[in-house]
């Protein structure tokens, strides 16, 4: 399927400012990185997740434990897939408890799948806070959730969509303005 | 990647990508169950019947627990086929559920074929908790969960089947399931509890115990039935024991990091020694904690057929 | 169904199996008589003209097997109903089995049979019970029911298993050149099974039947045949080592026969795999292996005849678990259409080979007269379009019951009338 491009609104070395500033961002709100943990949602969330950490790193000289969490079962659409999601692993190797968790994901949309995954982290504990950061958000909220670190805000109509691509999976670093495909459904 | 069928009646004719897909799921709810709140809201509004004609503790618990723990709305049926007039019962009950809006009925049943035969009844998904001699395809899928978890992969590997194959669902189903995942499967017990022409299913067939021990990577086995002595299956339990039960003098023929699998519950002193079950060799409560995941992974997997979107 | 007063049928193949030839003839019929054989001007006729071209006339068509199920199951099946669905599938004759409730074993049983089948177009023949209430342990009165108008004994559905009253039961029989139609099943080998035993019953995981359940009581009865010199016909072979066995005692001059039924040539046990109760039958659908032996007993003649064993059962009973469900399917309505489709297309039998053994055959082993084409003789025939394709639609079965597995299949002819006794019946 070829999508076409409307406009690439962020280039590579834009992508990686942005990482940093949000990583600066993170750090300065929680007075450093010692009570932090990041868990990036699947799939992008996870790839900007881990950069985000290492930043923080270069930056704290800290190793901010890293999570990934599977929203798919929380999801509210559910009823209305024909087919079953291939669910993956969601992995959280420490302790909620307490900590100030940073959720990670590439593009803030309607708000579901945060609200999806705020759930999802009610279920694996109690954290002293929940913030969310972002890399893109395109507005269209139909959910009372707001991010707390945005990378760009990119106003869009619902006739189109936001594409981060990332050069651990997408080979290049930039932010693409695409026209939606067809309803498939 | 999703399941073909709506239902899951068995493992005959599931192919090797939709039992992976199950496995994979089923690993995935492995990490829900070990969470403080072992628990997620994705069946939140389907309701689902465990309708069992056969008392089975065990498995109605596992689904039940499974059914629970993906928060969807459970109703329990259990009545045995003995005491009504067989057909009658049955026909009524599906009638009934059918008029009761149910999204999935899981179902036991002493006769093979009954799931199927709900699917001609209901539009509700089924799923197939144990079919009389047929299939009980759950059993098997954590009965492959619990091998894979421990050898990585199913291809190339050996497993043996021990005991009562000819009444066995747990055989038919893993039998099935284990060929298609590219393991290889040995049939051991006494002709009289063999089926006809299983080496037609693509296994082997042994009638000695031995064969099965020097041979087998995983050894399965089966729960002897008591009432199959009655109708002369094989002449004591005492011989059975002696010529098929699995003893830890015995294991020293088997290969020494031989694993022992058995569906439950256990006849202890008749095909399974306390001191195997209990052993290292043993990963029988394993099984049991896969099974719900395997179970949650089914019930995940079928639910999102909706009929009315297809 | 009409009363005939003169009919002819004109351009019509009769078919005279004693000559073994095909001749294209015109036939008057007038009453319950053959009253002209040859070419007739139809245009000088006066009466009922039935124009028969492409059709074939053959000797009333018998099913040898059928289960009525009055007294005792009229919802399931009655004289009435039977001999209505008879009709439809070409039959002018039927053997009705004993398994009644009660079961045929007195004379008043066999007289009611009777008495209830007077006015019907099709001849019902009682068959009478072996032993008292088919229990396997006292024969019955066979001479009294002989004269009461049976035709043979059979404990069908429950064989006579003691061995020793079986051979009484022969013996008895003996004495007045009558016929035994057994069953054949060692109920204690086929005990609670479902199906034939095979990798099918092992994949289905129902318990099965092995053939040598049928096999054992086969040799049985060869033996009793060869000890007491009675006639014995098997019904409803099914295995190869049955055919195999009727073949050799044959061969050695045995008085034995034997029938098969279509459902036995047209599916496997590979049928089952949708668990479909109207193909569970007793003695169950065997292997393709068994299928090519039945193929080759009709061939040689080792098979004499081809039988319905029309077994009418409720919606109710059959629409259950497999194993809860009763055995047997109707097949009056389409014994002739399997026949032609599965063994005269596929050239097993020559069309003139398979009508022979659902119309003379029948009749030769329960020595009855064989309806004659010739005149003055009592006008017994059917009329068949031999070539034509219908469909099955159980919907329009005569039939009280539904029970078959053909539904939506492609049938090889078609019956275009039946005549006996003086009434014509067409669909």
């Amino acid at each position: 399927m070829v999508q076409k491009i409307k406009a690439k609104i962020v280039d590579a070395e834009g992508v990686e400012r942005t990482i940093v500033r949000l990583a600066h961002e993170v750090i300065e709100r929680n007075r450093g990185a010692k009570e932090i943990v990041v868990i990036g949602l699947r799939t992008r969330g996870v790839t900007i997740g881990r950069r985000l950490v290492e930043k923080i790193k270069a930056i704290e000289n800290f190793d901010v434990p890293f999570g990934v969490l599977d929203v798919t079962l929380y999801r509210d659409d559910f009823r209305r897939r024909l087919k079953q999601p291939v669910i993956q692993i969601s992995d959280i190797p420490f302790a909620i408890d307490e900590k100030h968790v940073i959720l990670v994901d590439d593009v803030l949309y309607t708000g579901r799948t945060m609200r999806a995954a705020l759930d999802a982290l009610m279920d694996l504990g109690r954290p002293a806070s929940v913030q969310v950061a972002v890399f893109v958000d395109r507005g269209h909220r139909e959910m009372p959730i707001r991010a707390d670190y945005v990378g760009k805000n990119i106003p869009t109509s619902v006739g189109e969509e936001i594409q981060v691509r990332l050069k651990q999976v997408d080979q290049e670093d930039c932010v693409l303005l695409v026209e939606s495909p067809e309803e498939v459904e | 990647m999703a399941l073909q069928s709506r239902h899951l009646l068995g493992l005959e004719g599931v192919n090797r990508e939709e039992i992976a897909l199950i496995l994979d799921t089923a690993e995935s709810f492995m990490e829900i169950l070990q969470r403080p709140i072992p628990k997620v809201p994705t069946l939140r509004g389907k309701t689902v019947v465990n309708l069992f004609f056969e008392n089975s503790t065990r498995t109605r618990i596992s689904f039940e627990l499974a059914e629970k723990r993906l928060t969807a709305d459970t109703v329990n049926f259990s009545t045995s086929t003995s005491s009504v007039k067989k057909g009658e019962t049955l026909k009524d009950t599906i009638r009934n559920i059918e008029a009761m809006n149910i999204d999935m009925v899981v179902v036991r049943h002493s006769a093979a074929g009954v799931p199927l035969f709900l699917t001609r009844c209901v539009d509700a998904a089924i799923i197939n908790a144990g079919d009389g001699m047929h299939e009980h395809p759950t059993q098997a899928l954590l009965d492959m969960m619990t091998i894979r978890r421990k050898a990585g992969d199913l291809q190339g590997l050996k497993v043996a089947i021990v005991g009562d194959i000819a009444h066995s669902r747990v055989a038919g189903s893993n039998i099935h399931g284990l060929l298609t995942m590219g393991a290889e499967v040995m049939l051991c017990g006494p002709k009289t509890l063999m089926p006809m022409h299983a080496e037609r299913l693509g296994v082997r067939v042994s009638h000695r115990l031995e064969d099965a021990l020097e041979w087998a990577d995983y050894l399965n086995v089966l729960r002897i039935q008591l009432e199959r002595q009655h109708k002369g299956l094989f002449p004591t339990i005492r011989e059975y024991h002696r010529e098929f039960g699995i003893t830890l003098e015995r294991l020293e023929q088997a290969k020494r990091d031989v694993v022992i699998l058995h569906p439950g519950p256990i006849n202890r002193g008749v095909e399974l020694d306390s001191d195997v079950a209990d052993s290292d060799f043993s990963v029988i409560l394993d099984q049991v904690t896969n099974g719900v995941a395997v179970r949650m992974a089914v019930l995940y997997l079928l639910s999102g057929s909706d009929p009315a979107l297809e | 169904m009409q009363t005939i007063d003169r009919l002819l049928i004109c351009n019509a193949e009769i078919i005279d199996f004693a000559a073994g030839e095909q001749k294209k003839i015109d036939l008057v019929i007038c009453g319950d008589r053959i009253d002209k054989v040859g070419q007739i001007d139809a245009d000088a006729f006066s009466g009922l003209i039935f124009d028969a071209s492409d059709h074939v006339i053959v000797p009333g068509l018998m099913d040898m097997h059928v289960h009525l199920r009055e007294p005792g199951r009229e919802d399931e099946e009655t004289i009435e109903s039977g001999c209505a669905a008879a009709m439809a599938g070409g039959f002018t004759t039927i053997c009705a089995m004993p398994n009644t409730d009660p079961p045929c074993d007195s004379q008043e049983d066999v007289r009611f049979l009777k008495k209830r089948a007077e006015s019907q177009l099709v001849d019902v023949l009682p068959i009478a019970a072996i032993t008292k209430g088919r229990a396997g342990k006292e024969i019955t009165e066979m001479a009294d029911l002989l004269r009461a108008g049976a035709v043979a004994f059979s404990d069908d559905g429950s064989p006579v298993s003691n061995n020793s009253v079986m051979r009484r039961a022969c013996e008895y029989a003996s004495m007045y050149d009558a016929v035994i139609v057994d069953h054949c099943e060692d109920v204690d080998l086929a005990a609670d099974g479902h199906m034939n035993e095979g990798e099918m019953s092992t994949r289905l995981g129902i318990a099965g039947i092995p053939n040598a359940a049928e096999a054992i009581q086969v040799y049985r009865d060869i033996e009793l045949a060869r000890l007491t010199g009675c006639r014995i016909h098997i019904a409803h072979i099914s295995t190869r080592e049955s055919v195999q066995a009727v073949r050799r005692a044959k061969q050695e001059g045995l008085p034995v026969t034997c029938e098969v039924t279509p459902h036995h040539l047209m599916f496997s046990d590979k049928a089952l795999v949708v668990y479909d109760t109207n193909l569970k039958m007793n003695p169950p659908l065997r292997t393709e292996e068994d299928i090519a032996a039945l193929e080759q007993g009709l061939k040689d003649g080792t098979i004499d005849v081809i039988a319905s064993d029309h077994a009418p059962h409720s919606i109710e009973e059959k629409d259950v678990e497999f194993e809860a469900a009763p055995f047997g399917i109707i097949g009056l309505e389409t014994l002739l259409g399997v026949v032609l489709k599965r063994i005269v297309e596929r050239k097993v039998l020559t069309l003139q080979e398979a009508l022979y053994r659902i119309s003379t055959a029948p009749r030769k082993v329960l020595n009855l007269p064989v309806p004659q084409l010739r005149v003055g003789e009592a006008a017994n025939l059917s009329v068949i379009h031999p070539t034509r394709e219908w469909v099955v639609d159980v919907k329009k079965t005569r039939s009280r019951s539904r029970n078959t597995p053909y539904g939506g299949m492609t049938m090889l002819g078609q019956v275009a009338a039946v005549i006996n006794k003086g009434l014509l019946w067409q669909p």
